[in-house]
C-alpha cells in the first residue's frame, strides 16, 4: 500500500476531497491521514458542513417566466405553462401556424373580407417573427431608440443618409400615438428604418422596409394578428414600402395605430 | 453592435432546423444561465438583460459548439456576457483590483472545529445567501459553478477560463472566506 499522506499534503487535497476531485486511491489515503489528524479531521467536517449548507440551502434563483417565455418566443419554441421541472428537451414546434393544409380558412377568416384574407395569406411569418424578436431586443434598456426625439422633423433627416429610402414619420401624437424616436435594424435581409412611438407605456415599433416581391396588397385593409408571448404585429404596404408595427398592445389599439398611421 | 448582428443571423441565416437545435440544447440550462447570471450581477433584471444577451450570443455562435457538455458551453457565454456586462454598466465595480490568487490553505485557522461546523450547519437561507454575495466575484463564481450547479473542476476551468489548480485555490479561498464571515457574524 502506497504510504499514507503527510499532513502538509492533505491540507493541500482537503478542497479536492470534499469536492470528490480525487482519484479513489487518494482518497483513500487521505481519508487515512484524516483518521489520525484531529487537526485535519475538525477542518474537514467544517468545510463539508459549509458544502452542504451551501448546497442545501443557497438560493438556486430559477429563471424569472417571462424571461423563459420571451426567450421561447425568440425561438419559437412553444412556451410551457409551466417552468420545466424535468429539465427535459422540449420540442420544436411552431405551435401558432396551422397545420399544413389549413391554409388561412380559419375559422375568423371565413367572415372576413377578401382583402382580410389576402393580408392573411401574404403574412411572411419567418419576418413577424423577426420583427417581434428585434422588438423585444430593443425594449432592453438603451436599445430603444438611436435618435431619441419626438419631432418628425428631427426623426426624419436622422434616417437620411444611412439607408437607401425616405420612410415617412408621420406626427401621431394628436391620436395617442406620441413620436419616440428612431433606430436603424435589419429585418428579412434587408435594412429596416424603425420609427419608435408610444402609446401610454406600451411601445410600438414600425418597422419600414423595402417592399418585397410578395408585398401586402396595397388596399388590403392591415388586421393585426397575435404572436407568441402577447406581442401582436400588423403589416401593410404602399407598394414602394413594407411596414410592420409591433407592440404588447392588444389587437384593437395595434389596429387603431394602423389606421391612423394610414389616415383611415 | 453583438447585439444587432447576433439578432441579424438569428432571423436572417441558417436554416430554422440550426435555432431549434439551438433551443433544444440551451432552454433546458435557462435556469442555471440565470442562476450564475444573478449571482454574478446579484441583482434579477440585470441577470435578465444578461441572460437575454447571452443567449443570443450563444445562438449566435452555436455554429462553433462541437458537442460536449451543453451546459458548460452555455454558462461560459453568460459568464463571459455578464463580465462585459459588468464593466459596461458598472465600472467601478469591474475596475476593482483583480482578488490574488494566494495560496489561501496557509490561512485557514486552525482552532477547532466542531462547534463551527455546528454553526455553519443551522446557517439558513438568507445568512448563506448573504455570505456568498459578499465575495469577490472570481471566488463567487467558483463557487456558485461548484456548490450550485455541479461542475467539475474541470468544467469549471473551461467556464471561468483558468488553470484547474486556480479553480481549487478560488473554492478553497470562497470557503474560507465565508467561514469567516459567518464566525465573525456570530461572534458579535
Amino acid at each position: 500500500m502506497t504510504p499514507d499522506i503527510d499532513h502538509a499534503e492533505a491540507k493541500t487535497l482537503m478542497h479536492a476531497a470534499i469536492d470528490g476531485e480525487l482519484d479513489t486511491l487518494t482518497q483513500l489515503r487521505f481519508d487515512a491521514h484524516l483518521a489520525t489528524c484531529p487537526d485535519c479531521a475538525a477542518e474537514h467536517a467544517r468545510l463539508t458542513a459549509l458544502s452542504t449548507a451551501i448546497r442545501t440551502r443557497a438560493t438556486r434563483h430559477a429563471a424569472p417566466a417571462e424571461l423563459r417565455q420571451m426567450l421561447a418566443a425568440s425561438l419559437a419554441v412553444p412556451t410551457p405553462t409551466a417552468p420545466n421541472p424535468s429539465g427535459t428537451v422540449l420540442p420544436f414546434r411552431r405551435r401558432w401556424l396551422p397545420p399544413a393544409g389549413a391554409g388561412f380558412v380559419l375559422g375568423a377568416a371565413l367572415a372576413a373580407s377578401l382583402a382580410v384574407m389576402i393580408d392573411t395569406r401574404n403574412v411572411d411569418d419567418t419576418v413577424a417573427d423577426s420583427i417581434v424578436t428585434a422588438h423585444i431586443r430593443a425594449l432592453q434598456p438603451g436599445h430603444l431608440t438611436d435618435v431619441q426625439i419626438s419631432d418628425q422633423h428631427q426623426v426624419k433627416p436622422w434616417f437620411d443618409g444611412k439607408i437607401d429610402f425616405s420612410p415617412p414619420v408621420k406626427e401621431l401624437g394628436d391620436q395617442g400615438f406620441d413620436l419616440v424616436g428612431g433606430r436603424l435594424d435589419y429585418i428579412d435581409g434587408k435594412e429596416a428604418a424603425v420609427v419608435v412611438y408610444r402609446r401610454k407605456l406600451h411601445m410600438i415599433d414600425l418597422f419600414v422596409t423595402r417592399a418585397g416581391h410578395d408585398a401586402a396588397h396595397p388596399d388590403a385593409v392591415p388586421v393585426p394578428r397575435a404572436m407568441p408571448n402577447g406581442y401582436n404585429v400588423v403589416r401593410w404596404s404602399d407598394g414602394g414600402q413594407d411596414y410592420w408595427a409591433v407592440s404588447d398592445l392588444n389587437r384593437n389599439e395595434l389596429g387603431d395605430f394602423a389606421k391612423a398611421w394610414l389616415g383611415r | 453592435m453583438i447585439l444587432d448582428d447576433a439578432f441579424g443571423s438569428m432571423t436572417n441565416v441558417g436554416p430554422p432546423t440550426d435555432t431549434a437545435r439551438f433551443a433544444e440544447m440551451a432552454l433546458p440550462h435557462l435556469d442555471a444561465a440565470y442562476n450564475l447570471a444573478r449571482w454574478l450581477t446579484r441583482d434579477s433584471s440585470d441577470a435578465s438583460d444578461v441572460v437575454q444577451e447571452a443567449m443570443l450570443r450563444a445562438l449566435r455562435f452555436f455554429g462553433s459548439y462541437r458537442g460536449g457538455s451543453g451546459k458548460s458551453w452555455l454558462l461560459t457565454i453568460v459568464r463571459n456576457t455578464a463580465i462585459d456586462w459588468m464593466r459596461a454598466n458598472r465600472p467601478m465595480q469591474a475596475a476593482a483590483a483583480p482578488v490574488g490568487d494566494e495560496d489561501p490553505l496557509e490561512n485557514i485557522a486552525d482552532e477547532g472545529d466542531d462547534p463551527e461546523a455546528a454553526l455553519i450547519r443551522v446557517a439558513d437561507r438568507q445568512q448563506l445567501d448573504r455570505l456568498i454575495a459578499a465575495l469577490p466575484a472570481e471566488f463567487r463564481e467558483c463557487l456558485v459553478l461548484r456548490e450550485l450547479e455541479d461542475l467539475s473542476y474541470k468544467e469549471i476551468a473551461a467556464v471561468t477560463g483558468v488553470p484547474i489548480g486556480t479553480v481549487m485555490s478560488r473554492l478553497a479561498r470562497a470557503r474560507q472566506l465565508m467561514q469567516r464571515n459567518w464566525t465573525r457574524e456570530n461572534a458579535r
